[in-house]
């Protein structure tokens, strides 16, 4: 909502100056976005000084100018002018600059085969005089100091720009902003005059708001002016809408869209001429069809609210007028339409055509609907005063009665919302400024609201007023309230920080995607998910939500190995959506390392990161969450986007069913498929919400400490058994002979090929036996050691090498 | 006896020039071995005069002393020189490179949110979650934004669906929704998570965070939503005092309704927040609405309260310096190390927000 402090001073008596008007208007809400002159065309015109003029090498009579405009710049400019010399002080157009003139734009030309930049003015060139013999001479005493200034002094007054709360459509008139200025103190508010309108005959054009179901008009107020002569708006008119930042168009049109602002009050001028017969409010019907004043051609939907007389659609009620019925310069009667509209039908029709216009934007806010008669008196008294003419009587046509709203108000509720007190004198004169009929009743306040405070409808909207017209300011600040009624983070929650900060403690960095993808990729990783299409994405790439994380990670992953990164380690903590009803979706970490480990070290040995590299990143940061290690269960099927052979599934314990981690070499497929190139390439990702809670918290579950000093002895093995043997197994094997005894068994050694027949492989174990009650002696170990190898060889079908 | 000075003269000298252990050993059993030069003195001592044997014994063994005491020093000598001379071969340069550090690094939204959190658990607030996706229902309506109310125009939301049911929730505030609707008051929750709008440049971007802030109990003004977003905004800044303006603003949610702004000025073209004459707009808030209060079968006559929502991503640009919002989720791998935090920075009361 544009204005200026003049604008409103037609409202608004008041000793306030500028800053102070900018500063009430924040604090009550009207949230000031700027104060600024408005720019002026004639902004560009900028003084300057010919530093050196020499001749055109191609023209004798045109010169070259070195041209100094100021910030230490100099252009070259070629002129005319017989004046133009060493020197001189004159006015310079860039390119751009519109002259007034001839209302041509200036743009780099080459003349005679010379780049001029812009040009040098003579007074005729800016309208200040005919003298069109030379360019400006400018006096020396007054210019010297002010080459590079505006030559122009910007007169327009400084506009205010508030940003209007959807709440508040009273305040998109200058009145309504003026009367919330003196309910705060910034004034008092002007009293409208009395209109000594003559009117002359009656409205005979005949109105009918038809009583339909879906009908958006109860009100339709107009009058007929007779025998105007619409011509150009006057001066202050036109700075007026100039002001609005927008276009005059012509006194009628401007007049309308000036009450707008002024009163908050939409009015519509018909050409009377061109209306056939009569008046038709009505709902439309599916196929109707206009050519709106935006030069559009509309085609109607069912129940939309027109005006129309015996021929068709004049125009869409409260949101835009049609062409057939407009006003031009030659129209001569016109019929003034002021009505209400419902703020749904507007809604509603403007969204399905996609209009915005100020008129459907202050409809759909909600108009005050007895200000039907006002918007009619006051712009058919601008109207006779510019263009002449005869005004009938109003003819206000309704078929629904306005209520008022009444609220009962206990003033207690100002001070249990705000916390401070504000005496009740002092609650009603606000009030009653801002437009409230207040009467009491005991403690009670009976309030009637304004009408044009269609927001207002419940006790709590009269502490706001008060609050916000006091000034939030008076708000005390207590000391924050500490009582807790229950933990931070529960733990899911915990388990999200612990895992998050354990993952790039393993040395990735942690980034933030969108949650949505691109479906291409998301393809290769979404397995059986539904894919979930957004209807209004924001781009083609961006068009489904992720059903994991990887289809992003590996996106931006390529995109840094494109900027010649090599080696790099990222995860994401997020998001993955599995339908599109909300709570479809699991929090998961997905992470990716490609490159090499301690690449061009000159100590270690360089080498591709390998599945065991994401292995050991993913089993530490699970057991640093709290899982515990000697549950872990590996296995070998893994979802699709992981390559077959080389990739794993991590279970919490051998019940579970469902992985919580996988962990791998990604699918050469995909790699080919998305042309990523490294050297490496290998993932994880732990699903958050598979990790079962402990049923006991750390304090409760930590077992009695226990350890034995007692001699314990190491034991290696080396068995050949099947290839396709899992050493996992082997290991539950050689536990499982004896719990007690057997403390650890370790894999040193795994190979294959030479003297390994094909098929095999080798295995090496290392097992380290210790009694908690005695030293074992050779005899014990003994018989440990062929358990192990007898167990080991009728369970896994193994050999012990010899 | 002058013999034995000699012999004992002669071995002091040879040893004070001897270099070599080995040798100084030979010396050793040359002198205290079985048939030892010095051993053999004593066992003479036996065939000698009582009167005789006193003196010599005596003398003896101060020679044995004297010689086994110049032995043991030569041979720390030569063990010390020994081993200084293999420290110095071994010697390696050190200002070459470790073996390679893998640093990690948490985003800046997630150690914002941390801040935070840390902040909000201090004054007994819990952390809540709710879904990104979510019904129109708990996105609007039950905050008090009906269907043809303008103030759905200010969200540009993402659907699911064709009639508009299902979205992407546009801010924070459904999880006050769902939090009320399972539970019973009091209320004193933050929520912070995803939310999202299809708006797209250099200051807005698809998908942003958001933290929401409700706390509902019997007695809850005005006066603690201003001194809870105080206490806030100075500790997530980390300074004494801090410039903080309430103006009136609109949201269907909450009425009364405020945006908070802060004090900041332009210093070396860097912004310094809290002082100055500027201000910043950082948050939104308010007293939560009776009608939404109603909508979750709060009480509004018994409970009130107040609720806000603040933008952490733009938090996170003002404290460390970001200039784009649009650099947060592009990934760029030398962004997230430029900006990241390393993972034992974990912001808390005891050890500090930020270090």
């Amino acid at each position: 909502m544009k204005f200026t402090v003049d604008w409103l001073k037609n409202h608004l008596d008041t000793k306030f100056n500028n800053n102070q008007i900018i500063d009430k208007l924040t604090n009550i809400g009207l949230e000031v976005e700027s104060f600024e002159s408005s720019t002026s065309e004639l902004d560009t015109f900028i003084v300057a000084k010919i530093i050196n003029a020499k001749t055109h090498p191609n023209a004798d009579r045109l010169k070259l100018c070195d041209v100094d405009i100021g910030s230490d710049k100099t252009i070259e400019v070629v002129c005319g002018a017989p004046n133009a010399k060493n020197g001189l002080l004159t006015v310079y157009a860039p390119p751009g600059s519109i002259i007034p003139k001839n209302q041509m734009k200036l743009s780099v030309s080459k003349i005679r085969g010379v780049t001029s930049y812009g040009m040098l003015c003579s007074e005729s060139e800016l309208l200040l005089s005919n003298e069109s013999d030379g360019i400006i001479e400018l006096k020396n005493n007054k210019y010297a100091n002010k080459i590079g200034e505006k030559y122009f002094k910007n007169t327009s007054e400084k506009v205010i720009d508030l940003s209007i709360t959807p709440n508040r459509p009273d305040c998109l008139g200058v009145r309504g902003i003026a009367r919330d200025l003196s309910a705060a103190g910034a004034g008092k508010l002007k009293i409208n005059k009395k209109s000594n309108l003559k009117y002359r005959g009656n409205q005979n054009i005949n109105v009918t708001i038809k009583k339909e179901k879906a009908q958006g008009c109860t009100i339709f107020g107009s009058c007929l002016i007779k025998g105007v002569t619409n011509k150009e708006s006057p001066k202050w008119l036109k700075d007026k809408i100039l002001s609005l930042g927008q276009k005059p168009i012509s006194a009628i049109v401007d007049i309308t869209n000036y009450v707008m602002f002024d009163l908050n009050r939409p009015l519509h001028a018909y050409d009377a001429d061109k209306i056939e017969n009569e008046i038709i409010v009505r709902s439309s019907s599916k196929g109707e069809s206009f050519e709106a004043l935006d030069n559009k051609n509309y085609i109607l939907e069912n129940d939309m609210c027109v005006i129309s007389d015996r021929s068709g659609v004049l125009g869409l009620g409260g949101i835009i007028g049609g062409t057939r019925s407009g006003t031009e310069y030659s129209t001569k009667n016109i019929l003034l339409e002021s009505a209400y509209f419902l703020p749904r039908s507007i809604r509603k029709t403007s969204k399905q055509l996609n209009i915005d216009t100020d008129a459907k934007f202050r409809f759909e806010r909600g108009i005050d609907p007895l200000s039907i008669e006002e918007g009619l008196i006051k712009a058919s008294e601008l109207i006779k005063q510019i263009c002449g003419g005869e005004i009938s009587k109003l003819n206000v046509k309704k078929i629904e009665n306005y209520k008022k709203t009444i609220i009962n108000f206990d003033p207690f509720l100002f001070e249990k919302t705000t916390g401070f007190n504000v005496e009740n004198k002092e609650l009603i004169k606000i009030l009653d400024k801002l437009g409230f009929n207040v009467s009491k009743n005991k403690k009670i306040l009976k309030l009637v609201v304004p009408s044009w405070r269609p927001d207002i409808t419940q006790p709590i909207d009269i502490v706001e007023e008060i609050v916000r017209i006091k000034g939030y300011e008076h708000i005390n600040t207590s000391e924050p309230v500490k009582t807790r009624l229950k933990p931070t983070l529960n733990y899911y929650q915990k388990l999200f920080h612990f895992l998050q900060r354990s993952v790039a403690s393993k040395g990735y960095l942690e980034t933030v995607t969108w949650s949505f993808t691109d479906s291409k990729i998301n393809q290769l990783f979404k397995e059986n998910d539904e894919e979930i299409p957004i209807v209004n994405p924001i781009s083609s790439d961006l068009n489904v939500l992720r059903n994991s994380i990887f289809p992003n990670l590996i996106f931006y992953l390529k995109k840094n190995l494109d900027r010649g990164i090599k080696d790099i380690s990222l995860f994401e903590i997020g998001p993955a959506f599995k339908g599109k009803n909300p709570g479809d979706q699991l929090t998961v970490i997905g992470a990716v390392r490609a490159g090499k480990v301690s690449r061009l070290s000159w100590n270690d040995k360089e080498r591709i990161v390998d599945t065991f590299d994401v292995k050991k990143d993913v089993i530490q940061s699970l057991c640093e969450a709290g899982i515990d290690k000697d549950d872990i269960i590996i296995d070998d099927k893994t979802p699709s986007y992981y390559h077959p052979g080389k990739s794993g599934g991590v279970y919490q314990n051998k019940q579970e069913k469902k992985a919580l981690a996988y962990f791998g070499e990604i699918h050469p497929n995909i790699i080919k498929k998305l042309d990523i190139k490294t050297e490496g390439l290998v993932i994880f990702e732990i699903c958050l919400d598979f990790i079962r809670e402990s049923k006991q918290k750390i304090k409760d579950s930590k077992s009695e400490y226990k350890f034995s000093d007692f001699q314990k002895s190491e034991r290696d093995f080396a068995f050949i058994i099947n290839k396709n043997f899992k050493s996992q197994e082997l290991v539950n094997i050689i536990k499982s002979v004896d719990n007690k005894l057997i403390k650890s068994v370790r894999v040193f050694d795994v190979f294959e090929g030479e003297n390994i027949p094909e098929g095999k492989k080798s295995i090496a174990v290392n097992v380290t036996i210790q009694s908690e009650e005695k030293t074992l002696n050779e005899n014990d170990l003994d018989n440990i050691n062929k358990l192990i190898i007898s167990s080991v060889e009728s369970k896994s079908g193994a050999k012990i090498r010899s | 006896m002058s013999d034995i000075k000699k012999i004992k003269d002669d071995y002091i000298d040879k040893l004070n020039t001897e270099n070599n252990i080995e040798k100084v050993n030979n010396i050793k059993s040359e002198l205290f071995g079985k048939n030892g030069i010095i051993s053999n003195e004593f066992k003479k001592l036996g065939s000698i005069s009582v009167e005789e044997r006193k003196k010599l014994a005596s003398d003896l063994n101060n020679i044995k002393d004297e010689l086994q005491n110049k032995i043991s020093i030569k041979i720390q000598e030569i063990e010390t020189k020994e081993i200084n001379l293999k420290l110095e071969k071994e010697k390696i340069d050190v200002t070459l490179p470790e073996r390679n550090i893998e640093i990690g690094k948490i985003h800046p939204v997630s150690q914002v949110i941390d801040e935070i959190s840390s902040i909000f658990s201090e004054i007994g607030f819990s952390v809540e979650e709710g879904p990104d996706v979510e019904n129109e229902y708990n996105n609007f309506t039950a905050l008090n934004t009906p269907d043809n109310h303008p103030a759905r125009d200010m969200h540009d939301t993402f659907y699911l669906d064709n009639n508009k049911e299902l979205l992407l929730r546009t801010h924070t505030s459904p999880v006050q929704v769902r939090t009320m609707l399972k539970g019973k008051p009091p209320f004193k929750i933050i929520a912070p998570g995803r939310t999202y709008r299809s708006d797209s440049d250099q200051t807005h971007a698809p998908m942003f965070h958001q933290v929401e802030g409700l706390h509902i109990d019997k007695n809850i003004n005005m006066g603690h939503l201003k001194g809870c977003l105080n206490y806030f905004i100075k500790e997530f800044f980390e300074v004494d005092k801090i410039k903080m303006r309430f103006r009136p603003s609109h949201f269907p949610f909450t009425e009364p309704s405020a945006e908070v702004d802060i004090g900041y000025e332009i210093n070396n073209g860097k912004i310094v927040i809290g002082e100055g004459n500027k201000w910043l707009e950082i948050l939104g808030c308010g007293m939560v609405h009776p009608n939404v209060l109603k909508n979750v079968n709060v009480n509004p006559s018994k409970y009130q309260g107040y609720a806000f929502g603040i933008g952490i991503d733009r938090l996170g640009m003002l404290k460390y310096g970001i200039n784009d919002l649009r650099a947060f989720f592009e990934t760029d791998y030398r962004w997230l190390s430029h900006f990241g935090f390393d993972p034992l920075d974990v912001p808390s009361n005891y050890r500090g927000l930020s270090r």
